[in-house]
């Protein structure tokens, strides 16, 4: 609620400056002016839209199937670890927009470079906090499980993964609110089509409405992807004390 | 037939339902956690190990489960079930599949392990809430569903840790005496770790008392009283201040 009215006062605020003010709306359009972009531009916009979630959903699957994969490695065998730490953290240390063109230019125009790099973005959040997870079990329930003999499988199986599940969604959140990143800077360096086209095809024409309005849809993609996660989290992990209703 | 296991050899299993503990020694870097622990349990027989915090009590029902191997001495255990000190319950499955845990984890399948568990829920006081996740269960229920699971391993001997710690006092009066209850129609081997000796003199037919780190046994206590016995009972009272008194506990 409160964020909803802090929301609305700061849009009041922006059309009041940009009515009253006189400021040129080539530079800064008014809410209610990117809005009516949004409305007359919608068949311009809405298959840009289409492309980008779906760069995005394939970029963040892949993420999830190559983290899970890599922190359940780490978490199982002490080699893998060795081998695998310094490639997790470096995946968090390259810089998106300066090897997005380098991408581009090995993997072409299609799809392919924009899920690497959606996956790029969204690697390490999902990694780390799985392996964390993984990591962090009750003791108590690890010491009971050594003492009925549970192999190796058993225990990943029926404690540590499902035990995981929270952190693993926690990772999986992060990882969605910033995989449109990935996906706008990938679009940048070379497509004719998606949200980050739209928005650059915008700028170069100076319909800095429609640029807005671009914005405002890669932001509300982010927002209902992290929903979608939650909501997903609260059925599969309902059984965190945080995800109780009335928590914190 | 016994299997002797000297430190560091292999697991300690035995079959016949008793734990021999002899001149066991533990330490943990630099620390002394047991320092020349004898002690022994017959078969259905319930002993209580009792001392104060950091007498190495947990250590040696690790000790006994296998869990760790002792520096010197030897354990000679049957095939033991562990209750560690905080349950160990698994709070993404419900009460029936917390209770099944050991069953699945012996290979038992989904359908036949919650229907072994099943059929002792009502005796435990638990029916009603097969399908209960932790928070909706009491304390008292807790331990009621991790004593289930410990005693659905189907091993002869039993490890509880503290079972009643993190209860409160009136809710421990009545799980003692559950327990008790439950004993006499399950009869197993019991090693009872607490830090009560009171609970020691009502549950136990002898009464390990440790020193204070490093845990040497300080006095072994019979208590040849019937059951079921009665906290107000005044062999209960003198036992429990002898036992206080051999602890070093001025009253």
């Amino acid at each position: 609620m409160t964020a909803a009215l802090i929301v609305l006062v700061l849009l009041a605020g922006w059309e009041a400056l940009v009515r009253l003010g006189g400021i040129d709306d080539l530079l800064l359009p008014a809410p209610t002016q990117v809005l009516d972009a949004l409305w007359t531009d919608r068949d311009l916009l809405a298959p840009d839209l289409a492309v980008t979630t779906w760069e995005v959903l394939l970029g963040l699957a892949a993420a999830i199937a190559a983290g899970g994969a890599v922190a359940i490695a780490m978490h199982v065998s002490s080699e893998a670890r060795r081998a695998l730490r310094p490639l997790v953290i470096g995946s968090q240390a390259v810089p998106v927009p300066v090897i997005a063109p380098l991408v581009v230019l090995v993997l072409g125009f299609g799809l392919a470079p924009k899920i690497l790099l959606v996956a790029l973005v969204c690697f390490f959040p999902v990694a780390i906090n799985l392996y964390d997870g993984l990591r962090d079990t009750d003791p108590d329930a690890r010491k009971l499980l050594r003492s009925l003999d549970a192999s190796r499988w058993q225990t990943l199986r029926m404690l540590e993964l499902p035990g995981a599940l929270p952190s693993a969604f926690t990772g999986i959140k992060i990882a969605a609110a910033v995989a449109v990143i990935g996906a706008v800077f990938a679009e940048w360096s070379g497509s004719d089509s998606g949200l980050g086209h739209a928005l650059l095809i915008a700028n170069g024409q100076l319909a800095t409405a429609r640029a807005f309005a671009a914005t405002f849809l890669l932001f509300l993609l982010a927002v209902c992807l992290y929903g979608a996660f939650a909501l997903l989290e609260r059925r599969v992990a309902g059984w965190t004390p945080r995800s109780t209703p009335g928590g914190p | 037939m016994k299997t002797e296991v000297e430190a560091p050899g292999v697991e300690p299993r035995d079959v016949s339902g008793g734990v021999t503990i002899a001149g066991v020694e533990k330490s943990f870097g630099p620390v002394r956690a047991l320092d020349g622990v004898s002690l022994r349990a017959e078969p259905r027989e319930v002993v209580a190990v009792a001392g104060p915090s950091g007498c190495g009590k947990s250590t040696l029902l690790e000790l006994v489960c296998g869990l760790q191997r002792p520096d010197a001495g030897a354990v000679t255990a049957a095939p033991a079930a562990l209750m560690p000190q905080r349950d160990g319950l698994l709070p993404w499955l419900s009460a029936l599949d917390n209770a099944a845990l050991a069953l699945r984890v012996a290979g038992v399948g989904r359908a036949a392990a919650r229907a072994a568990a099943r059929e002792h829920f009502a005796a435990f006081g638990l029916e009603g809430f097969e399908r209960a996740r932790l928070r909706e269960l009491s304390g008292g229920m807790r331990q009621r569903v991790a004593f289930l699971r410990t005693l659905l391993a189907g091993r002869p001997l039993l490890c509880l840790d503290e079972p009643f710690g993190a209860l409160d006092a009136l809710t421990r009066l009545t799980m003692q005496r559950w327990l008790a209850d439950a004993l006499e129609r399950e009869p197993r081997t019991v090693l009872l770790v607490t830090h009560d000796v009171e609970e020691a003199a009502l549950l136990a037919d002898r009464i390990v008392l440790l020193s204070p780190r490093p845990g040497r046994v300080v006095e072994t206590l019979d208590v040849p009283l019937r059951r079921p016995r009665h906290r107000s009972d005044p062999a209960i009272v003198a036992l429990r201040e002898r036992a206080l008194a051999a602890l070093g506990a001025d009253s």
